[in-house]
């Protein structure tokens, strides 16, 4: 990190408690500011504080971040400004898992039907899906050298995993079809401490793998060729990052649904606040800014002053799709 | 006349190239042996689809020889470990760079990854070598600009830097000149030329300008449709090896000029 970014990540830091402290504060049932403060310095206990906000202000954190570093890297390894964790197909694999489990259920007949449909069932299944894509990925990645190509298959998963789920849901009935429309809503509020705990356990994996990763994503930025004039390990690398992206994209989908547009978005605006391509400096500033968006996102999303809480990947959607189309005009005018 | 034994950076024996696949062979040139002495500059000529990428492809070990050796400094490339290799050799690619959004110092200082340790940090050396560079190469003025603000033969130039931050004794340039004017081809060259005086490293580059290649190289490698002929450029000329360089229908070599002449 730069002396010259000390000022930019200072004032990211007190943005990111500001919106930490606001994220806590609001919802549905109003709670004064000081047995808010009291119960997060352990003096009072309050079990919405306890057990509701804080745990879904951390999930917040942890989907915000690992959502934009997964984007970071994507775009990194595919030199592409549109890629995310989203392209590998690696969400469209979780989601493939869930359709399975809900409406497929319908095929193992009613006695299943409710033992199938517990929480840790979706979840098993939405990390079973973006780990077999992952997998047929790696598979593909060993025998084409082309991150394009590999860019596209991940855009085939996408596809397929869309019909298999319209195939599916043609023969669901209501009642599944919207419990999976709910999932797809994404949801941050429905973890528990235990299940947060799992939750950060592999998001630390994911992280640290990026972290080992930081000088081979620089010299990636000169393009593969280059890199392995400069002598990094290319297939090594590619494969950590891989790995890396699918643990963090794949357990946030498994965790809190399919939130979209941040992983896209959030690396872009980094890049527009600290103005490099720097990994160094980029991926702390993507962490800090991932969680603060995503906090900002929840915090919206419980429309203050109201019982009404918003699907949080609308929201995500609204702030994340003006952003690529600003993207794609800007990039029009860079290229004429 | 007592003369010290030169310093052989690169030695090819017996190399073949060419590409193998299931369905057979297909060599593009054999029997190639080069050999580059230290602080040489050495041009790669030929007609295009001649094979100079396919020849700077495989000396760089990115494609596999059909059969032959090449030796850098006396070791077999197959026997460099990756980092090794890199700190031996470095490149100057035709293709861009995929991101332009990086300062020149810190492209540049992007060569120095062969030293530095897992995080990429540089050390004092380390800037030291990038600010030589960038002085040696004349673009210490550019060192804050970004990538895409630079015109194609400033870029080039940085690139060459990188190269020369990289810290190798040869350094291989692939068509540095081509998008570029006439101007900045002859100050390119002339710039390589001087590097290879001051800092004693090898350099090699593929180029389609023979006329300044004669003039400015030490040694020239001329790819031709069935052999590899190098050495002087004015034995070159004296043995009228760029006589057949070309189909004559259209140019023929002038050797008082040294240059090619449309008929």
């Amino acid at each position: 990190m730069e002396k010259k970014y000390t000022y930019p990540f200072l004032i990211l830091i007190a943005l990111l408690i500001i919106c930490f402290f606001v994220n806590i504060s609001l919802g549905s049932v109003s709670i004064p500011t000081k047995e808010i403060f009291n119960s997060l310095i352990g003096k009072a206990d309050n079990y919405i504080i306890q057990n509701y906000r804080l745990p879904k202000a951390f999930t917040a954190i942890l989907v915000g971040s690992g959502l934009g570093i997964s984007g970071l890297l994507m775009q990194t390894l595919f030199r592409n400004p549109l890629a995310g964790p989203f392209v590998l197909g690696i969400s469209s694999g979780a989601s493939l898992g869930v359709a399975l489990v809900i409406l497929g259920s319908g095929f193992f007949g009613g006695v299943f039907t409710t033992l199938l449909i517990s929480k840790w069932s979706v979840v098993i299944a939405a990390s079973l899906g973006s780990f077999l894509v992952l997998l047929a990925v790696m598979i593909v990645s060993s025998r084409v050298r082309d991150t394009m190509a590999i860019l596209i298959i991940g855009l085939m998963f996408g596809s397929i995993t869309a019909a298999v789920v319209s195939v599916l849901s043609y023969f669901s009935s209501a009642e599944q079809l919207q419990q999976y429309v709910f999932w797809g809503f994404g949801s941050l509020g429905n973890l528990s401490w235990s299940e947060l705990f799992i939750f950060f356990l592999i998001y630390l994996t994911g992280v640290l793998m990026t972290i080992v990763s930081i000088k081979g994503l620089n010299t990636l930025l000169l393009g593969e060729n280059y890199a392995k004039s400069m002598g990094l390990n290319l297939k090594r690398s590619r494969l950590v990052i891989i790995i890396a992206t699918s643990l963090l994209a794949g357990t946030i989908t498994a965790f809190a649904g399919p939130i979209a547009f941040i992983g896209l978005a959030i690396p872009h605006m980094t890049r527009q606040i600290f103005h490099t391509s720097n990994h160094k400096t980029l991926l702390p500033a993507v962490f800090l800014f991932g969680a603060i968006v995503m906090l900002i996102c929840d915090s919206i999303a419980q429309l203050p002053t109201s019982d009404y809480t918003l699907p949080i990947n609308a929201i995500t959607s609204l702030v994340g799709a003006p952003v690529v189309i600003w993207l794609l005009v800007r990039k029009r005018k860079m290229l004429f | 006349m007592i003369t010290a034994q030169p310093h052989i950076v690169l030695e090819t024996k017996n190399l073949s190239i060419g590409y193998a696949s299931k369905k057979g062979v297909s060599m593009v040139a054999d029997a190639i042996n080069i050999v580059l002495e230290k602080g040489q500059l050495v041009g790669l000529v030929g007609a295009n689809g001649i094979g100079k990428s396919t020849l700077l492809r495989t000396l760089t070990n990115v494609q596999k020889p059909l059969s032959g050796e090449i030796y850098i400094n006396s070791k077999s490339v197959l026997d460099y470990e990756p980092v090794e290799l890199a700190q031996q050799l470095s490149l100057v690619l035709t293709e861009q760079i995929a991101s332009k959004n990086l300062s020149v110092f810190e492209l540049v200082a992007l060569g120095r990854q062969p030293y530095t340790n897992w995080m990429g940090n540089l050390s004092q050396e380390d800037i030291t070598i990038t600010n030589k560079a960038l002085a040696q190469t004349n673009i210490e003025a550019l060192k804050t600009k970004k990538c895409f603000e630079l015109s194609d033969g400033q870029l080039q130039k940085v690139m060459i830097a990188r190269a020369l931050a990289q810290d190798t004794d040869l350094i291989i340039l692939d068509e540095p000149t081509t998008h570029l004017d006439m101007y900045h081809k002859a100050y390119i060259l002339k710039l390589v030329k001087k590097l290879a005086k001051d800092t004693g490293k090898t350099i090699l580059f593929s180029s389609h300008e023979i006329d300044l290649a004669i003039q400015l190289c030490d040694s020239m490698i001329v790819m031709k449709e069935n052999e590899v002929v190098s050495g002087q450029p004015c034995h070159l000329i004296s043995n009228g090896t760029f006589n057949s360089l070309f189909p004559k229908d259209l140019i023929a070599f002038d050797e008082n000029t040294g240059a090619f002449r449309v008929n």
